[in-house]
């Protein structure tokens, strides 16, 4: 099967399995909900931002898919700033609003979890073909075909539905309705392009029912998806990440359990 | 290319009646196509050409979707039973493509019917070869034109290699160049495999060499006509033409306008223009235009050289990216003489635009409102809107349908109705995108008498086309643009 393989130049998580990304994804980010503290989470983004080179991402485009979590991450901080239990040196109190010692750190820990757990999804999944991604679900994870096949036929109309969009827009300027009503204009664009959706979903399963799918016959697959020794050991660093941010929290003695 | 023994189609006394309307869309249809033979199918619109082609495919569905009358056989068996013996190929190549990458969409045919992985590259390569797509198997399927396109949906369907090939219009959504590439890649296919072609399509005269043979269905049920091409056009021309067919050899019978002269007055006019829909990619740069008072203008020239883009922006809806747009100073709005400067309101009585597909600009539930639209945006009293609308139902022959939707007319009357919204307001300029695309020679004609029309009483008409028919009949003024290499 190399004819359907692409030939550019592949980084080494492109030979990651796509589904042992989803496990990886899980892995990097479940076991950081046990602790918050500032030594996991720098540590977790420490050696995160090592393994770059190994997704093959630059960092520029790295920096840009990492800027709207960047001004989310201090935002969700602000709220264990003002609101967390008060402990330690109170520097400012209004109404239930109070910073204290206890909130400044929690709400720094807060911010680079969000950071922690939203980074690996980046990297992860930053340049994986979305073709490849569901060829490993029906595969590897044995989803139903239908259910995988049918969802990647209908992203790639998603483009298509932003053109409508834009369009008309310039329509309703052109019809004369487009100096007032914004809201009243993006409802009734929406019910267009919901109209223009059940229109394109069903030409769309009419075509791929024309060529034979959903048919009684065994599907095959034109690229394999299958797991390598490469999984395994992407599942082991992403272990070894974990087990090294949690064990630096409990050895400089900030580690704090969630519910404690 | 290597492929399975044409197939034999028998249809006796067949008929469909999708479940939930009154009238079957097809019914008592009976002839016999032989393995090998090349048929066009034709009939007026609504006489069930699509739904005979997607009873031969086998997609009609079940009871549930509709009813059935008589039989229809391909090889003898039901189409329902022979997935992959057949392959449909529809008008909007948008919904034909399946996967997002060339190679792959080719394949999901031969995945579906479980063709060996390991023979699936081979069937890929001789159907892109088939079809003479020359395209990397990684390059993404929204980076192609319309005719590539279309064609990568035949190299979809003969990678199946099947012995019944059918197509539904499959160039009524394509520029001169997408024609001529998808007729010589059918030609090409059914040369190699000798599969059974079937053809529904108005434009007759792309196909009309290929053909071995037309069947005619009548409106009302049954065969209106039957045999070679050349006996059916000859017996059956008057009738066809009537019924929207684009018979070969038969004249349009309107005038052809004169071409405006190059002192007439102007009522837009640039230079130095740039063209963008995204400031970051300019289509078009340096351009010099000019849209002169009560004649035509007709911009001209490929796919993706910026036509759209031009007209659009001549209509004040998209900014220029360098240049000014002026109107003439009769057409002054409150700031000024930019188009794009102007208000929402301030344009409808200036430019109007009719869009190329007319759905985008629909914008209420029945005719009568959409029409009234305008009219309500500019305060006109009740009864004056009352007055243009009714008059505007009467001369685009859509006044028995004034409470229906507009979303549940025909194409050409979705089209007609597009123009009547414009004309409503009576702006100084009409803007029309592509305004006979995918229309039937009916539709066709319709619309080009109206632009006509619109001419003769004053109106300035800026008319983007491939179609060299509305070139000659409305005349005026060419802008012919041709691809640029532009930087940003």
């Amino acid at each position: 099967m190399t004819v359907l393989v692409s030939a550019q130049p592949r980084a080494w998580l492109d030979g990651v399995n796509p589904v042992t990304k989803l496990v990886l994804a899980l892995l990097l980010s479940v076991p950081l909900f046990a602790s918050i503290d500032v030594v996991s989470g720098l540590v977790a983004i420490a050696l995160q931002l090592l393994c770059l080179p190994l997704t093959g991402l630059r960092l520029s485009t790295l920096a840009r898919r990492i800027l709207p979590l960047a001004v989310f991450a201090p935002l969700a901080g602000l709220s264990m700033l003002l609101y967390a239990e008060p402990a330690g040196h109170v520097y400012w109190s209004f109404g239930f609003a109070t910073i204290s010692d206890d909130s400044i750190s929690l709400a720094i820990a807060v911010s680079l979890r969000v950071i922690a757990l939203g980074l690996p999804t980046i990297l992860l999944f930053g340049g994986t073909d979305p073709t490849e991604l569901a060829d490993a679900l029906a595969q590897v994870a044995k989803l139903p075909s239908r259910f995988v096949l049918g969802i990647l036929a209908g992203t790639r109309m998603l483009g298509l539905f932003l053109d409508d969009w834009r369009t008309m827009g310039l329509a309703r300027r052109a019809r004369g309705v487009g100096d007032t009503g914004a809201i009243r204009r993006f409802f009734s664009m929406a019910f267009v392009l919901l109209v223009f959706a059940v229109r394109r979903g069903t030409k769309l399963a009419l075509a791929m029912e024309a060529r034979g799918f959903g048919s009684d016959i065994p599907r095959t697959w034109a690229r394999t998806s299958r797991l390598h020794g490469r999984d395994a050991v992407a599942l082991l660093g992403g272990g070894t990440i974990m087990a090294l941010a949690l064990a630096a929290a409990v050895w400089a003695g900030t580690f704090r359990f969630v519910w404690s | 290319m290597s492929a399975a023994f044409p197939a034999r189609v028998q249809a006796t006394g067949w008929g469909w009646r999708y479940a939930g309307r009154k009238r079957p869309a097809t019914s008592d249809v009976s002839f016999t196509i032989e393995p090998g033979e090349r048929v066009l199918l034709l009939g007026a619109s609504g006489a069930g050409k699509s739904t005979l082609l997607a009873g031969l495919a086998g997609v009609l569905g079940d009871a549930d979707e509709g009813e059935r009358t008589g039989s229809l056989l391909v090889d003898g068996a039901a189409p329902e039973s022979q997935r992959g013996r057949t392959g449909l190929v529809m008008q909007d190549p948008e919904s034909g493509i399946v996967l997002s990458k060339v190679g792959d969409d080719v394949a999901f045919g031969c995945e579906n019917l479980g063709v060996p992985a390991s023979e699936i590259p081979s069937r890929v390569a001789q159907a892109m070869d088939a079809v003479g797509l020359d395209v990397p198997l990684q390059r993404p399927t929204k980076a192609l034109s319309g005719g590539q396109k279309q064609r990568l949906v035949l190299a979809g369907v003969l990678a199946m290699q099947p012995g019944l090939l059918l197509l539904d219009e499959p160039t009524a959504n394509l520029d001169p160049d997408g024609v001529a590439e998808v007729r010589a890649s059918v030609e090409r296919a059914v040369d190699a495999t000798g599969a059974t072609l079937v053809v529904v399509e108005h434009r007759t005269a792309v196909w009309e060499d290929l053909m071995t043979r037309v069947i005619v269905l009548a409106a009302d049920g049954g065969l209106l006509a039957d045999g070679p091409p050349s006996r059916v056009f000859a017996e059956h021309g008057r009738t066809l033409a009537d019924a929207g067919v684009w018979v070969p050899g038969l004249d349009i019978d309107l005038p052809h306008l004169p071409a405006a002269s190059s002192d007439a007055a102007r009522v837009l006019a640039a230079s130095g223009l740039a063209i963008a829909r995204d400031p970051r990619a300019i289509v078009q740069s340096g351009l010099d235009v000019h849209v002169p008072r009560g004649s035509a203008t007709v911009v001209t020239g490929p796919n993706g050289v910026g036509k759209s883009t031009l007209a659009l922006t001549l209509a004040g809806l998209i900014p220029e990216h360098t240049g000014v747009i002026e109107s003439a100073e009769a057409l002054r709005g409150k700031r000024g003489l930019r188009p794009i400067q102007w208000t929402s309101r301030e344009l409808l009585t200036r430019i109007g635009t009719v869009f190329q597909e007319p759905e985008h600009q629909f914008l209420t539930q029945t005719l009568r409102d959409e029409l009234a639209v305008g009219p309500k945006a500019l305060g006109w009293t009740a009864s004056r809107t009352a007055a243009v609308v009714d008059a505007l139902l009467e001369r685009l022959h859509l006044a028995h349908l004034a409470l229906a939707n507009p979303f549940t007319l025909s194409g050409g009357q979705k089209r007609r109705l597009s123009v009547a919204t414009v004309l409503a307001a009576s702006p100084a300029v009409i803007v029309l995108d592509e305004p006979t695309f995918g229309q039937d020679r009916r539709g066709w004609i319709e619309l080009v008498a109206l632009l006509q029309e619109e001419i003769a009483t004053g109106t300035s008409v800026i008319a983007v086309t491939h179609d060299e028919g509305v070139v000659q009949h409305l005349g005026g003024h060419r802008i012919a643009l041709a691809a640029q290499v532009v930087h940003a």
